[in-house]
């Protein structure tokens, strides 16, 4: 078919120009207005102020202990989310729909809900925390508390990545090499690995993304203490509260920059995805 | 010497060939994927260990503690004033970003699935952007133009119009998390199905709007609904955002995660519970929804 004729076709649908325009007018009401105003506020403070704001010891550590305990989340997702979609794909047992279904939870469950039965359990009165109490180890109200809440929400993520680009892995490239004699270990390292190492990023890149900007889950296990388990978005929250609003503007728009980075990488694995695998995700 | 009869002599041989570890890569094909007895058991029992602790675990923990009071506790915190207060406003804001994202939804899905432009993927991306904003910044974005210091502050201060700390802020930002939810169930399906159909109607002289009644709307209503599960799913949720905007105004600006927050603060862990157990419920509803969506439109 040549390409007038394609125009052709596409102009006998209506509608085009209207849609379109609404599209682009809400869009810009409700998200891009709104995300300018943020950077309009921050272009009104000067380079020094900012530096000043960022530079100070509580927000740079709000800043490090937010990145640092996403990413490690986002690492202990990484592992054993593909030890679980390996087990959902590769194998079957009882449950394993029930597994399945479980993997979704941490999307469902809303944040506050997830954040006190986390906060809940390990506290030292809680069924986990009363259990590790004994061994000296605490987690409620302590940084080991927000990386099990960031845990908890990022899991999905690597997994639902992951699952479907192995379910589309083909046989005959596994089969291919275990006729040239390749052991299955090699097999999963030297064939497997690669045909799914840009949904594995990708993955990783989604969920520490989400990580970083977690609020609800987080804050009522962590503690809040200053300079020692106070995330990020929690001090965009309190120096709003102390109508701050310099400094919750200068943390937010560091935070929004680092999460359209995010965006950007997250985009180009995809495309990496696509173009190794030939399947959209 | 006996002389065995083909019959016997042959499957004897073909047993000796099978079993005979000399020559492996002439088996069946059918082993490939086979992982030895002991992976396969200890990769099922670690993720099985791994989701049974962090996920179901503080599920359960949810319901044991909202009952953990007794019953009576339990239908008190429901029944509560604030609670029900609590249990209005999420449902306003709830179907108020239903209805906003669903017609945007739509309409936005139908210029991008069914047109070709410049700037498409772009725009997807920009669609895409409330799922990579933290809650919290959602929040704030609204109180930097709307709030008292903030850009339209002073003029709506001026006209006596409340937006933060008010339901107009908490709506907004609800709308905005949920945002990308229903346009993009929709998207791909649309793009899949292409513009055939509806030429066909066209054609026959349908109008565009009776087309898009007729023809669009009934291919994709499975994905619609789903986009619609999920964006409410959310939008009773919604934790982060909501809680910037809202002031936390008991019995008037309080939706049901904010309800929860002020009483497990409160230290009302019993109740706090109670009313997170009807979230989580609602969690769980959705995901079996969902299942039962995802197997219609599989059959259809």
């Amino acid at each position: 078919m040549s390409g007038t004729s394609i125009a052709r076709r596409r102009s006998v649908i209506p509608g085009f120009g209207v849609t379109l325009g609404i599209s682009l007018l809400w869009l810009s009401l409700i998200v891009l207005i709104p995300l300018a105003a943020l950077f309009l506020k921050t272009a009104e403070l000067s380079f020094g102020q900012f530096v000043d704001i960022i530079g100070s010891r509580r927000v740079l550590h709000a800043l490090q202990l937010s990145f640092g305990l996403s990413f490690a989340a986002a690492l202990v997702n990484l592992v054993f989310g593909s030890l679980i979609v390996w087990a959902l794909v590769r194998y079957r047992f009882p449950g394993r729909k029930l597994l399945d279904a479980i993997v979704d939870i941490p999307f469902a469950l809303p944040t506050a809900v997830a954040g006190i039965a986390l906060t809940n359990l390990y506290a030292e009165s809680g069924w986990l925390g009363g259990l590790l109490a004994p061994l000296g180890i605490k987690v409620a109200f302590t940084p080991l508390g927000i990386f099990v809440a960031l845990v908890f929400i990022g899991l999905p993520f690597v997994v639902r990545t992951v699952q479907p680009v192995l379910e589309d892995l083909e046989k005959e490239l596994e089969e291919a090499a275990a006729s040239l004699g390749a052991s299955r270990w090699t097999i999963a390292r030297r064939v497997v690995l690669p045909s799914v190492v840009p949904a594995l990023l990708t993955g990783f890149a989604l969920a520490l993304a989400r990580a970083v900007g977690e609020y609800g889950s987080v804050i009522f296990i962590a503690g809040n203490l200053p300079g020692v388990s106070e995330i990020a978005p929690l001090l965009i929250v309190i120096k709003l509260q102390e109508f701050r609003y310099a400094d919750a503007t200068a943390i937010a728009a560091v935070m929004l920059l680092a999460s359209f980075l995010l965006l950007f990488v997250i985009n180009g694995l995809q495309r990496w995805s696509e173009a190794r695998t030939g399947r959209r995700m | 010497m006996t002389v065995l009869p083909y019959s016997e002599y042959v499957p004897h041989d073909d047993a000796l060939i099978v079993r005979t570890p000399a020559r492996p890569r002439l088996r069946p094909r059918v082993a490939v994927r086979d992982d030895p007895v002991w992976v396969r058991y200890t990769v099922i029992a670690l993720a099985v260990a791994f989701l049974g602790l962090f996920v179901v675990v503080p599920l359960i923990n949810v319901f044991a503690q909202a009952f953990a009071k007794g019953i009576d506790i339990y239908l008190a915190a429901l029944t509560d004033a604030e609670a029900l207060a609590a249990i209005r406003l999420t449902l306003i804001t709830a179907a108020a970003s239903i209805l906003v994202n669903g017609f945007f939804g739509l309409v936005a899905a139908w210029a991008i699935a069914k047109f070709e432009f410049r700037g498409k993927n772009v725009l997807i991306t920009l669609i895409d952007l409330p799922f990579s904003v933290s809650p919290v910044i959602a929040g704030l974005v609204f109180v930097l133009l709307f709030g008292l210091q903030g850009l339209l502050g002073p003029w709506l201060a001026a006209h006596d119009i409340k937006i933060i700390f008010a339901i107009p802020g908490i709506l907004l930002a609800t709308i905005f998390v949920t945002f990308p939810f229903i346009v993009r169930e929709l998207i791909p399906l649309m793009q899949e199905q292409g513009t055939e159909e509806e030429e066909a109607a066209l054609s026959l002289g349908a109008s565009g709007l009776w087309t898009f009644i007729r023809v669009t709307l009934p291919n994709v209503k499975w994905a619609l609904l789903y986009g619609v599960l999920l964006c409410n799913a959310r939008a009773m949720g919604e934790y982060g955002a909501v809680s910037v905007v809202s002031g936390h105004i008991r019995g008037e600006t309080n939706t049901m995660p904010l309800h929860i927050e002020t009483l497990y603060e409160g230290y009302q862990a019993a109740p706090a519970f109670a009313v997170a157990s009807l979230l989580a419920l609602l969690a769980l509803v959705t995901l079996l929804a969902k299942a039962v969506l995802e197997k219609r439109s599989a059959k259809e």
